[in-house]
């Protein structure tokens, strides 16, 4: 390394030598603001966010107005950086599930899904997870698109003021996340998809929980159109609002439900199915205005689509009670299947007595597995899924070791954040809450 | 930027050669009771492969091997997932064929990302594009290096604007210079950061923790196995 990158822990401000790179051109704000004193026009430079409640968490947007039309938008990203991906180099495969459920908080089953994809193709036990297993995964995917979909729908149908569909999108969401409490012990961040399998089986109760959340969802979920569809102001703020067509969704990266918006029906469960979509019936929705409301009438009828799918998986899961959940090789297999108990969580009686007095080999598995972790060949692989803002995918580096020798995340926010100039400039300065929103980035998975 | 900009000699962006030769179990610096101590394991990246390849790989090789002179390093088909390794200076002329092409059209680029191998002498900041054709459903890798002492590689945001803000971050997180980038800056780390954090040879950071009379070295201090 050059004598510039030595003291990694300068103080801000700290005189480096070379050129020292800042946002909006090499300049600071301070001079920023002062450049525009000078010029003496009516331009305004606005500086939104980072902590502004219509920017979707901690995005801070650069905005140079004339009277109330956008002429420059530069968005600026990278306060909520976590270093997670460095912090995964440092611990084992499995332990990664519970780094990269915390990138994009409001999905956190995909994360999950993409990095275990993508860690089992390196394993090569692709074909070796059992079917319930895959069927769960499905189940929790698409339950997780539709709590994900509800608060882009919820959010955004705040911040342009209609606070209902906020309160109603976060009740049904909430019914949601109460069988993801059931299933896995948590709310969200659940590391439930593991390298294998699943961490644990459903409860005993989960398919009659899961037939009550149905019935709850298909009981509710027809209020957002009701509210919304045909409601004047409504589709005032958002038709029209933030258009992209598909041109510059495939310049800019685009994917998800934005590129459907603009009529192009393209989906990877479609497309490049796995964890056995090819086997499930339902509709890839599209649109054609490639606006805000587009949008918003994509993720509305993808929920009934997932809602479709987790009613199909909820009979395959009925009909398979009982199998495998884990993938049949006990050096990858994480050993401790977890029991809830009274406090919610805690370790299985079976598996402790199975360990500590029948069996001496399985108690050697566990304590390798545990302290070891299991080594993964070398080479790398990238396994794209259809996460509910668009392609997520997750580029893996082994070198045969116990640890990712290097892991990263393609978020789809972090493309579509790219695209927000794009849609805002020439606009309203009130119209880039709605396009914003309308992309749905949540920048716990745009920064990582 | 101008200033910065180099003369790309060609560098030899071999892929890692055999990731590493490994003694005993545990990291190095700490006592091996292991009784592992004397095992001697290499441990080699998939191998290059040969055409014919299978499927539709033979025709987007041979495809490129028309359009662009000489663009392959070498080409690794492995667990169903073809990377191109290109040098460096030829990365540009792919990734145009790669797109433009009406028997290639990879018009998606998803994803770019930077990988360190601090062994790999002479090639040690690698760059990996994932590319996507919608027209054919199909998925390719295209992989480049350069030297840590000449960190350039020429930009493809011409060719593909998603890969702005991705070659922005594999510059912040690895000091790989884009040349050509329109706006080479810091996206994730604060604009004043000194160094770039995802190199192998920056430091976790971390503190020992004392608790009870005992103290737990930081996670990147701490013995472990590989």
């Amino acid at each position: 390394m050059s004598a510039e990158h030595n003291d990694f822990y300068a103080a801000p401000g700290e005189e480096a030598e070379g050129t020292v790179y800042t946002a909006m051109g090499g300049g600071d704000w301070a001079d920023i603001a002062s450049a525009q004193a000078e010029r003496g026009d009516e331009t305004l430079v606005i500086n939104m966010g980072p902590q502004h409640p219509s920017t979707h968490g901690v995005l801070r947007l650069m905005v140079e107005c004339d009277g109330e039309t956008v002429r420059s938008i530069r968005p600026g990203i990278g306060f909520l950086h976590t270093g997670i991906e460095k912090n995964m180099e440092y611990r084992s495969w499995t332990q990664g599930t519970t780094f990269v459920t915390r990138m994009d908080y409001v999905a956190p089953l995909f994360n999950e899904a993409a990095y275990c994809f993508s860690v089992e193709r390196l394993l090569g036990i692709e074909d070796q997870i059992p079917q319930r297993a895959q069927d769960i995964r499905v189940l929790m995917m698409e339950l997780c698109r539709i709590a994900s979909h509800l608060v882009a729908i919820g959010t955004g149908g705040m911040e342009i003021g209609a606070l209902t569909v906020m309160t109603i999108g976060f009740r049904e969401r909430e019914m949601i996340l109460d069988f993801f409490e059931a299933v896995t012990g948590l709310r969200m961040n659940h590391a439930y998809i593991r390298p294998g399998g699943v961490a644990l089986d459903l409860p005993e109760t989960g398919i009659a929980q899961l037939r009550d959340l149905i019935s709850w969802l298909e009981k509710h979920l027809p209020e957002y159109a009701a509210f919304c569809n045909e409601n004047p102001i409504f589709k005032g703020r958002m038709c029209g609002i933030g258009y992209q067509d598909l041109s510059a969704c495939f310049a800019l990266g685009v994917t998800g439900p934005v590129l459907r918006s603009t009529g192009y029906a393209w989906d990877l469960r479609k497309q490049q199915p796995y964890c056995g979509y090819e086997t499930y019936d339902f509709d890839v929705i599209t649109w054609d205005t490639s606006d805000a409301y587009g949008r918003f009438r994509v993720r509305l009828d993808e929920m009934w689509e997932s809602l479709k799918i987790v009613k199909q998986a909820t009979d395959r899961l009925e009909a398979s009670t009982g199998q495998p959940v884990m993938v049949d090789d006990p050096k990858i297999a994480w050993p401790a299947t977890l029991a809830v108990g009274p406090d919610g969580q805690g370790n299985s009686h079976e598996h402790i007595k199975h360990i500590m007095g029948e069996s001496m080999e399985a108690l050697i598995h566990h304590f390798k597995l545990v302290t070891e972790g299991f080594r993964v060949p070398p080479g790398q692989a990238y396994v794209p899924i259809e996460s509910p803002k668009g392609e997520l995918g997750c580029h893996v580096v082994s070198d045969g070791g116990t640890r990712p020798y290097r892991a990263h995340m393609r978020d789809p926010g972090f493309n579509h954040l790219q695209s927000v100039p794009i849609q805002c400039e020439g606009g309203m300065l009130a119209d880039i809450v709605v396009a914003v929103g309308s992309l749905d980035p949540v920048m716990g998975g745009v920064d990582r | 930027m101008s200033d910065e900009q180099s003369d790309l000699t060609p560098a030899v962006p071999e892929p890692p050669k055999p990731v590493a030769t490994r003694r005993g179990m545990w990291s190095s610096g700490t006592g091996d009771t292991s009784g592992y101590s004397r095992i001697v394991r290499a441990v080699d990246w998939p191998a290059a492969s040969e055409p014919p390849f299978g499927s539709w790989y033979d025709d987007a090789y041979n495809r490129l091997l028309a359009l662009v002179d000489d663009p392959f390093i070498k080409v690794v088909l492995d667990r169903g997932e073809l990377t191109f390794f290109v040098p460096r200076e030829k990365v540009v002329e792919v990734m145009q064929a790669l797109r433009d092409d009406a028997l290639l059209r990879f018009e998606f680029c998803a994803s770019v990302s930077g990988v360190h191998y601090p062994d790999d002498a002479g090639s040690e900041l690698h760059v990996v594009y994932h590319l996507q054709s919608m027209t054919h459903n199909r998925r390719l890798r295209v992989e480049t290096a350069c030297p840590d002492a000449d960190p350039h590689v020429p930009s493809v945001v011409a060719t593909y604007p998603a890969a702005d803000w991705h070659e922005r971050e594999t510059w912040d997180m690895f000091g790989i210079i884009f040349d050509g980038h329109p706006h080479l800056t810091r996206i994730l780390m604060p604009d004043d950061w000194v160094g770039h954090p995802q190199r192998k040879d920056y430091p976790l950071g971390g503190i020992p923790i004392e608790y009870k009379g005992t103290t737990v070295p930081p996670v990147d201090a701490r013995r472990n196995y590989r």
